[in-house]
């Protein structure tokens, strides 16, 4: 079968992988820099390619509620906005969280706090992976590193949402969302045409019980038996963790670096190769799960770890769980929406864990 | 082959469609592109740049700050990303409206005045083409043929009665660039 | 003169041929959780007495509010959503996007659809969904303990307007209903109340022709039912009944706002 490869943006990827992942339905409000999810599936009138329902919502808040009524049907149903947004989404996503509904939510993320700026930032990564909304909840968080894995992550998306009945969000940013690479495209997926799990509320038929998709249990004692299901449906999850290791085997220095910023940090590796420092990259794919293990196993290996991060340093506290004290760790990253060169975590990388 | 490039100009100068042919010019060539561009409030009239990365390997980072070439179009970018040249490695300017020339004695700086040439051309929405003409003849990283593959992949079709027009601007590019210092 | 009247059992009141009133199959066993005297059950009722008349119940799914109606869902035989605050017509937008020929509808208090709900409720209008929402106005927030909603009377008193609401400083009461009428994508709205028979026989005509009209795909059909609170109103349910009619009514008219999609006069 001849491949089709496109030179896409990440945010264009992640439209036409909607499309060709069967997805029933989008919502969203434009928010830069993910506008072009939106523009990108009007121009491709998805209604007449596959069916697929687009529409512009009025606002985050009507967005990610109407993904909570087609997720409620059963539909494979998509939305993304930037971090802002993502704030905005947050009550929609404890509600959905709460009632299990799956879905695909995309965070193009910007640098922060408030309003912030339009540039690429790391900044929501506590926000994806510890909850974001109110309640003990958690998404499955992927974290793409290239345009190519924008498209794949979609259905890969789908997949696991509808596998564990959980909200999937793919974690990216503004430098991957404006990127072009070269994507190859998967095959059209058929949608679904039939919704018969037994938990949609499609209308009660007269052979089962009527369907509530609620996030509510007035009585306490519920409510825990609802959160000890949650958190029992996460452990279960923890199978799901996908990483990467580049240039590990010899490592004596390990850089831990996700989405745009392993792409940063691959390039480092090889400066620092060149340089005679034996430094590798472990990039986590899964950010919930955190391939917690790997580290570990890493941890017997190399000297000391920096997270990169462009933040101010959140996901370096979940490598410091993983490796409990038993060797330096220390974060390194611009924030606030400026992107780290190769050659300032290089440096960074010496200066923080190589000298001392 | 790793080729890491960047195009700066002011916004409306075709910086980012520049790059972008490039970036299909490659792809058109079986190579691993990427294609970043500042993005912000500095497109609306501002400066813009992209990065292009053309590679025979998987492309690592696709933000960098040195390049092996740097293609710069107006004085403000000149001053930016003179510095961010790569020793050895190659600067192509348009000398139209530069005070402050490229002086560095490190690296290669070729001219190219584009500007004047595709005021010449019955349309001056060649400039770009022009300059890519002229980088294209001192570092042939992507075959002509390949680049016209991509012109005509990243113009709509709409469009498409203009590629001799932009063919014949490449090529004119790349008789007018010209030499002024060898690393 | 005394009247000798000659007790029944209870087996002979159960039986089928003294049978005057049941409420709909579609109503569940469920105790309701509402105050006696609220207008809720008798709007519950309804309901569900037209989806078993309109033989809907597979192809209907609602979407509850919150307020004292969010678990509506205990009540009513058919499947349900049960929203955030004020984002029921964004939910039923998205059911109704993906299944155009189920039957939609949503059922608000004034808090939820008026207040936090504007939003989404002004949209879902204006883009002219084709979907029933079904809005309780009872000028207050009964759930939480009888505060202040947008739909509060001038001078009414309530637990966050002690002093009665003072329009100068609290706003003045919202007439959402008049306010979506005007939107080209609400094509039949109406008020209604359930505190006598005829009035419910009114309501029950209008919530049919708001299910009904669905299947036109010509709009929102919005039916607000204004009813008493007689809990946060602080009154026994009789004298709330009459305070209503005496109070809410001459700022609330009741009677069609808009029909087929032209707004009466």
């Amino acid at each position: 079968m001849k491949k089709e490869l496109r030179l896409l943006k990440g945010n264009e990827a992640i439209a036409e992988a909607a499309i060709r992942a069967g997805a029933d339905a989008y919502f969203g409000y434009p928010i830069t820099p993910q506008s072009e999810v939106l523009e990108y599936l009007m121009m491709e009138k998805p209604e007449e390619r596959t069916g697929m329902v687009v529409l512009q919502a009025e606002s985050e808040l009507g967005a990610i509620n109407m993904v909570f009524g087609a997720a409620g049907a059963g539909r494979r149903v998509i939305t993304s906005s930037s971090s802002p947004g993502i704030s905005l989404f947050q009550e929609g996503i404890s509600y959905i969280a709460s009632a299990e509904l799956p879905c695909v939510l995309v965070n193009v993320v910007r640098g922060g706090p408030g309003l912030g700026t339009i540039q690429p930032s790391q900044a929501d990564y506590f926000q994806a992976t510890k909850g974001g909304g109110h309640g003990d909840y958690h998404l499955l968080v992927l974290a793409p590193a290239s345009v190519q894995e924008m498209a794949d992550f979609v259905p890969l998306g789908f997949d696991l949402a509808f596998k564990y009945r959980n909200p999937v969000m793919i974690l990216t940013d503004g430098l991957i969302g404006q990127m072009m690479e070269k994507v190859e495209l998967f095959e059209q997926i058929p949608r679904a045409t039939e919704f018969d799990q037994d938990w949609v509320a499609t209308g009660k038929t007269p052979d089962r019980e009527r369907n509530i998709i609620t996030s509510l249990d007035l009585q306490a004692v519920q409510m825990e038996k609802r959160n000890l299901r949650l958190q029992e449906k996460y452990r279960k999850m923890q199978a799901e963790v996908r990483f990467e290791e580049i240039a590990c085997e010899d490592a004596e220095y390990l850089i831990i670096a996700y989405g745009s910023s392993a792409r940063v940090c691959q390039k480092t590796i090889q400066q620092a190769r060149d340089k005679g420092i034996k430094a590798g990259l472990l990039r986590p794919v899964t950010l919930y799960p955190f391939p917690t293990k790997a580290i570990q196993v890493l941890t017997e290996k190399v000297k000391g770890i920096l997270s990169v991060e462009m933040n101010a340093g959140q996901m370096v506290e979940d490598v410091r769980l993983a490796v409990n004290g038993k060797i330096p760790v220390e974060h390194y990253g611009r924030f606030g929406g400026m992107v780290h060169s190769p050659n300032e975590v290089l440096e960074a990388l010496e200066e923080k864990i190589v000298k001392p | 082959m790793t080729e890491e490039i960047i195009v700066a100009g002011f916004g409306g100068q075709g910086v980012l469609s520049l790059g972008k042919i490039l970036a299909y010019s490659g792809m058109m060539q079986d190579m691993e592109v990427s294609w970043f561009p500042s993005y912000g409030p500095e497109m609306r009239g501002g400066t813009a740049n992209v990065t292009v990365i053309l590679s025979n390997d998987r492309v690592s980072s696709p933000v960098l700050n040195e390049y092996d070439t740097a293609i710069l179009l107006n004085q403000q970018s000149v001053d930016k990303f003179e510095s961010k040249v790569k020793p050895g490695g190659l600067l192509v300017y348009d000398g139209n409206g530069i005070n402050n020339h490229p002086s560095r004695k490190d690296i290669s700086i070729y001219r190219i005045d584009a500007a004047d040439e595709a005021a010449k051309m019955s349309t001056t929405r060649t400039f770009n083409m022009i300059v890519l003409g002229g980088y294209l003849k001192i570092k042939p990283v992507v075959k002509l043929e390949n680049v016209l593959a991509g012109l005509k992949k990243s113009l709509p079709a709409r469009y498409h009665h203009l590629l001799p027009v932009n063919e014949e601007a490449v090529r004119r590019g790349m008789e007018i660039v010209y030499e002024v210092a060898e690393a | 003169m005394s009247i000798h009247v000659k007790s029944m059992d209870v087996k002979d009141i159960i039986k089928k041929e003294n049978l005057v009133y049941k409420k709909s199959p579609l109503m569940t066993d469920n105790v309701l959780s509402y105050c006696p005297g609220c207008g809720h059950g008798t709007v519950h009722n309804i309901i569900a007495e037209v989806i078993e008349e309109l033989g809907i119940q597979s192809q209907t799914i609602a979407v509850a509010p919150v307020g004292c109606s969010v678990l509506a869902y205990e009540f009513v035989d058919i499947d349900w959503l049960q929203a955030a605050h004020g984002r029921a017509p964004a939910v039923a937008t998205g059911l109704k996007r993906v299944m155009p020929d189920k039957y939609i509808f949503t059922y608000q208090g004034d808090g939820d659809l008026a207040a936090i709900g504007t939003g989404e409720t002004i949209h879902a209008c204006n883009r002219g969904e084709h979907i029933t929402i079904i809005f309780i106005n009872n000028g207050i927030y009964g759930m939480t303990g009888g505060q202040m909603a947008p739909t509060t009377l001038a001078g009414m008193v309530s637990s966050t307007s002690p002093y009665g609401r003072d329009v100068s400083t609290m706003g003045n009461p919202m007439k959402i209903t008049e306010l979506v009428a005007q939107l080209p994508g609400t094509y039949y709205v109406t008020r209604q109340a359930v505190h006598k028979p005829s009035n419910v026989r009114k309501t029950k005509r209008a919530i049919r022709k708001a299910f009904e009209n669905q299947t036109l795909k010509k709009g929102v059909s919005l039916v607000e039912v204004v009813s008493n609170c007689n809990s946060g109103w602080k009154m026994s349910p009789v004298k709330s009944n009459k305070w209503m009619e005496e109070n809410m009514f001459s700022f609330y008219p009741l009677g069609d706002i808009k029909v087929d999609g032209e707004l009466v006069k």
